[in-house]
C-alpha cells in the first residue's frame, strides 16, 4: 500500500506541459482558463451575431440581410428569395444569439470558469472532487458548440437554412425545423450533460471536500451561490432534457407528445421549458450576486452585511425559482386564478433579492470604499441589475403584461439583468481576480475606459428600448414601421461603442501580459479576506497540500 | 434498493462517490419526471377543462337557466389534408339548452380520404362546461373522392358556467376544430 501511495502522489505532482496539459488535464484551474477562453471566444460569436442584428436594426426596411443571405447561402442577390432567405437569417440570428450567450458564455464564464478556479480555493480543498469529470464536462461544450453552429447552416423550416425558433424552440414552429432542430437540440443536450456532470461536482466538492473548520455557515458567498446554483442545474436541466428529446422523436421519429394532429399539446413544451428556463435565469445570475458580495465587501474594508441573510436569501431565490414558471405564458390563456397565484408568487422574489441589493448597500455604507476597476463594474451591475429588477416587477403583472409580451420591452429587461447584470458581474469578477489568475496586473487606465465605454454602450442600447416596447414594438422581426426608427438607431449606436469597448478589453488582456507588472499575493489589501489572497499569484499548481485550518 | 444503499454496496468508504450516486439519481428522477408530466398533464386537462379541453357527457343537461350565450364555430385544416370544411352558423340558446349542428366536409381529392378532427373552446375555462354528447371528432371520419358529408355535432353548456365567478362575463364561446390527415 505504502508503495502505491507513492505512486499515487508522485502522479498527483506531475505537472504536464504542452497540449497534454489542457487536452488531459484534470487540474481544477487549467480547465476553469480553458472555460474562460472558451467563453470569451463564444462571447464574441454570439457579440457578432448581435451586432448584424442591431446593422439591420439601425434602419427601418431591410438593409444587409439579403445580402447576406446571398453570400452565405448562395442565393441569388437581389432577388425575392435572397429577401426571403435573409429573413428566414434573421431569425436564425437571434436564436443563436440567444443559445450561445446562455450555454456558451455565461455559464461556461460563470460556473465552468470563475467556480472552477475559485470554488476549490475558497474551500480549502486541493481540488475538484471528480477533476476527471471536470475534464469531461469542459470537453463535452466544444462538440456541443460546434452543433449549434452546424445548425444554422443544414435545412431549416420552410426550406430555409438554420433554425429560426427562438431561445425558446418552442413547437410547433421548431418542430418543422427538421434536420437543423435535431443539431439544435442535440447541441443542448450535450451542453446539458455538460453543465450536469459540473453541478454533480460542484455540490459534492463543497459538500465533502472543505477545509477543517469551516462549517457551511463559514463557507464564503461565492460557493454558498455555486452551490445553489449546482442545485438548480441537477433539477432543472434534467426536465430540458426531457423535453427537448419529446420535441427531438416528434420531429424524427413521428411521435407526437406536441403536436395535436396526434393528442399533443404544444403547451406542455412551454410548461416544460419554463420549469427549466426560470431557473435558468437564476442559474446565470446567482454566481455574479457571489462574485459581487466579494467585491463590494473588499473594496469595502468590511465584512458583508447581513452573511446569513444573503446566504437564505439565495436559497429563497432558487428554491420560489422553480415555482414561477407560468409568468412566461400569461398570455397562453390559462386561467385568471392561475395568473393571480403567478403573480403573487413571481412578486415574492423581488423580497430575498431586495435583502440583496440593500445588503450590498449596507456593506458599503460607512465603509472605506476604493473605487477600483472590479468595484466599479460591481457598482455598474448594482445599479443596471435593479433597474432590470425593477422592469421584471413591471412585467410581473399579468395585465401589464397582455400589452408588453414579446415586446422590446421584455427585451430590455432580460438585458438589463443579463446582457448587463451578468456580463457585469463576469468583467467584475475577470478584474478582481485577473491579477490573482494570472499573477499580473492589468492597466487601471484601460480596465477603466473598458468599464465606462461598455456602461454607456449597454445602456444606449437597452434603454430605448423599453420605450420601442412600450410603443409596441415586437420582438424577433427584421424590419419595423418607421415610427420606431429614432431609438432603434439609438441603441444601434449603443452597440458600436459596446463593441469597441470589447477591442478595449482585449487590449487591456494583451496590455496586461506584455508589460508584467507582478501583483503580489494579495493586492486588494486588508478587505480581501478569502481564502484564495492567502496563496500566491498566480496559485501554485496544487495548492493546500496541508488544508487550512479556519477558526 | 436506493441510489444510496447501491453507491454504499458498491463503492465502500468512497463518501464523494456516494454523493455523485445519490445526484445522478435525482438527476434521472427528474428526467423520469419529466415523461410523467405527458400523461398527468392530459388527465389535468381533461378532469379542469384545461387548455380549452371540452367534457364529454352522456345525456342532456339537467336544466335550462335564463342566461342566453352565442355558440361559434370555426374549423380549421391542417396542411396535407385536401379538405373543405364549412362550419355551422353561430348560434343563440339558453344555457342548459341541448343543440345539434353540422359541419359540412367535402373531399377535394380524386382519392379516398382519412381525416380526423382536434378541438379547442375559447375562452378556455369555458371548456370545462362545454359538454359534448355526440361529436364527429371522437372517431376518424373517412370521405370518398368528392364527397360531401354532413358532421354532426350534439352538445350543451353547463348551467353550472353561472357560478363561476371568471366566466360572469362571457355572452360567447367559440368551439373550433382542426382536420388533420390520418394515414
Amino acid at each position: 500500500m505504502a508503495n502505491a501511495d507513492a505512486a499515487h502522489n508522485h502522479e498527483a505532482h506531475d505537472h504536464p506541459t504542452g497540449w497534454k496539459r489542457y487536452a488531459y488535464s484534470t487540474n481544477h484551474k487549467d480547465i476553469g482558463m480553458m472555460y474562460l477562453v472558451f467563453a470569451i471566444f463564444a462571447g464574441f460569436v454570439g457579440g457578432i451575431l448581435s451586432g448584424l442584428m442591431r446593422w439591420e436594426l439601425a434602419e427601418p426596411g431591410i438593409q444587409i440581410f439579403h445580402g447576406l443571405a446571398a453570400m452565405v447561402y448562395g442565393v441569388d442577390a437581389g432577388s425575392q428569395a435572397a429577401l426571403d432567405a435573409g429573413k428566414h437569417m434573421y431569425n436564425v440570428f437571434t436564436t443563436a444569439h440567444g443559445l450561445i450567450m446562455i450555454f456558451f458564455m455565461v455559464m461556461p464564464a460563470m460556473i465552468g470558469g470563475f467556480a472552477n478556479w475559485f470554488v476549490p480555493i475558497m474551500i480549502g480543498a486541493p481540488d475538484m472532487a471528480f477533476p476527471r469529470m471536470n475534464n469531461i464536462s469542459f470537453w463535452l461544450l466544444p462538440p456541443a458548440f460546434l452543433l449549434l453552429v452546424i445548425s444554422m447552416f443544414v435545412e431549416g423550416q420552410a426550406g430555409f437554412l438554420g433554425l429560426g425558433g427562438g431561445w425558446t424552440i418552442y413547437p410547433p414552429l421548431s418542430a418543422q425545423g427538421g434536420t437543423s432542430t435535431t443539431f439544435a437540440i442535440l447541441a443542448l443536450h450535450i451542453a446539458g450533460a455538460s453543465s450536469i456532470l459540473g453541478a454533480i461536482n460542484f455540490i459534492t466538492t463543497i459538500f465533502n471536500m472543505r477545509a477543517p473548520g469551516m462549517t457551511l455557515h463559514k463557507m464564503p458567498l461565492f460557493p454558498w451561490s455555486v452551490l445553489v446554483t449546482a442545485f438548480l442545474l441537477l433539477l432543472s436541466l434534467p426536465v430540458l432534457a426531457g423535453a427537448i428529446t419529446m420535441l427531438l422523436t416528434d420531429v424524427n421519429f413521428g411521435t407526437t407528445f406536441f403536436a395535436p394532429e396526434g393528442g399533443g399539446d404544444p403547451l406542455l413544451f412551454q410548461h416544460l421549458f419554463w420549469f427549466f428556463g426560470h431557473p435558468e435565469v437564476y442559474i446565470l445570475i446567482l454566481p455574479g450576486f457571489g462574485i459581487v458580495s466579494h467585491i463590494v465587501s473588499t473594496f469595502s474594508r468590511k465584512p458583508i452585511f447581513g452573511y446569513l441573510g444573503m446566504v437564505y436569501a439565495m436559497v429563497a431565490i432558487g428554491f420560489v425559482g422553480f415555482i414561477v414558471w407560468a409568468h412566461h405564458m400569461y398570455t397562453t390563456g390559462i386561467s385568471l386564478d392561475t395568473q393571480r397565484y403567478f403573480v403573487a408568487a413571481t412578486m415574492v422574489i423581488a423580497v430575498p433579492t431586495g435583502v440583496k441589493i440593500f445588503s450590498w448597500i449596507a456593506t458599503m455604507w460607512g465603509g472605506s470604499i476604493t473605487f477600483r476597476t472590479p468595484m466599479l463594474w460591481a457598482l455598474g451591475f448594482i445599479f443596471l441589475f435593479t433597474v432590470g429588477g425593477v422592469t421584471g416587477v413591471v412585467l410581473a403583472n399579468a395585465g401589464v403584461d397582455r400589452s408588453l409580451h414579446d415586446t422590446y420591452y421584455v427585451v430590455a429587461h432580460f438585458h438589463y439583468v443579463l446582457s448587463l447584470g451578468a456580463v457585469f458581474a463576469i468583467f467584475a469578477g475577470w478584474y478582481f481576480w485577473y491579477p490573482k489568475m494570472f499573477g499580473y496586473m492589468y492597466s487601471s487606465v484601460i480596465a477603466k475606459t473598458h468599464f465606462w465605454m461598455t456602461f454607456i454602450g449597454v445602456n444606449l442600447i437597452f434603454f430605448p428600448q423599453h420605450f420601442l416596447g412600450l410603443a409596441g414594438m415586437p420582438r424577433r422581426y427584421i424590419d419595423y414601421p418607421d415610427a420606431f426608427a429614432t431609438w432603434n438607431m439609438v441603441s444601434s449606436i449603443g452597440y458600436a461603442i459596446t463593441g469597441l469597448a470589447t477591442l478595449v478589453f482585449l487590449w487591456g488582456v494583451f496590455e496586461g501580459f506584455s508589460r508584467k507588472r507582478v501583483a503580489g499575493d494579495n493586492p486588494w489589501g486588508e478587505g480581501a479576506t478569502t481564502l484564495e489572497w492567502t496563496l500566491p499569484s498566480p496559485p501554485p499548481f496544487h495548492q493546500f497540500e496541508t488544508l487550512p485550518r479556519i477558526k | 434498493m436506493t441510489f444510496a444503499d447501491f453507491a454504499d454496496r458498491h463503492l465502500p468508504g468512497n463518501p464523494n462517490a456516494r454523493l455523485a450516486v445519490i445526484l445522478l439519481g435525482i438527476v434521472i428522477g427528474m428526467v423520469g419526471m419529466s415523461f410523467a408530466a405527458v400523461p398527468l398533464y392530459q388527465i389535468f386537462c381533461q378532469v379542469t377543462g384545461y387548455g380549452g379541453t371540452t367534457q364529454r357527457a352522456a345525456a342532456n343537461g339537467s336544466q335550462i337557466i335564463d342566461r342566453v350565450v352565442t355558440v361559434r364555430f370555426d374549423s380549421n385544416i391542417a396542411s396535407g389534408l385536401p379538405w373543405k370544411v364549412k362550419p355551422a352558423h353561430a348560434i343563440e340558446q339558453n344555457i342548459g339548452e341541448t343543440s345539434l349542428i353540422n359541419f359540412t366536409a367535402t373531399n377535394l381529392a380524386d382519392k379516398t380520404v382519412k381525416g380526423q378532427a382536434g378541438f379547442n373552446v375559447t375562452p378556455e375555462r369555458a371548456a370545462l362546461y362545454f359538454n359534448k354528447i355526440e361529436c364527429f371528432c371522437f372517431t376518424e371520419q373517412t370521405l370518398a373522392p368528392g364527397e360531401t358529408v354532413e358532421m354532426p355535432v350534439t352538445f350543451f353548456v353547463d348551467p353550472e358556467i353561472d357560478d363561476d365567478p371568471e366566466l360572469d362575463t362571457v355572452r360567447e364561446i367559440t368551439l373550433s376544430y382542426t382536420f388533420y390527415p390520418l394515414n
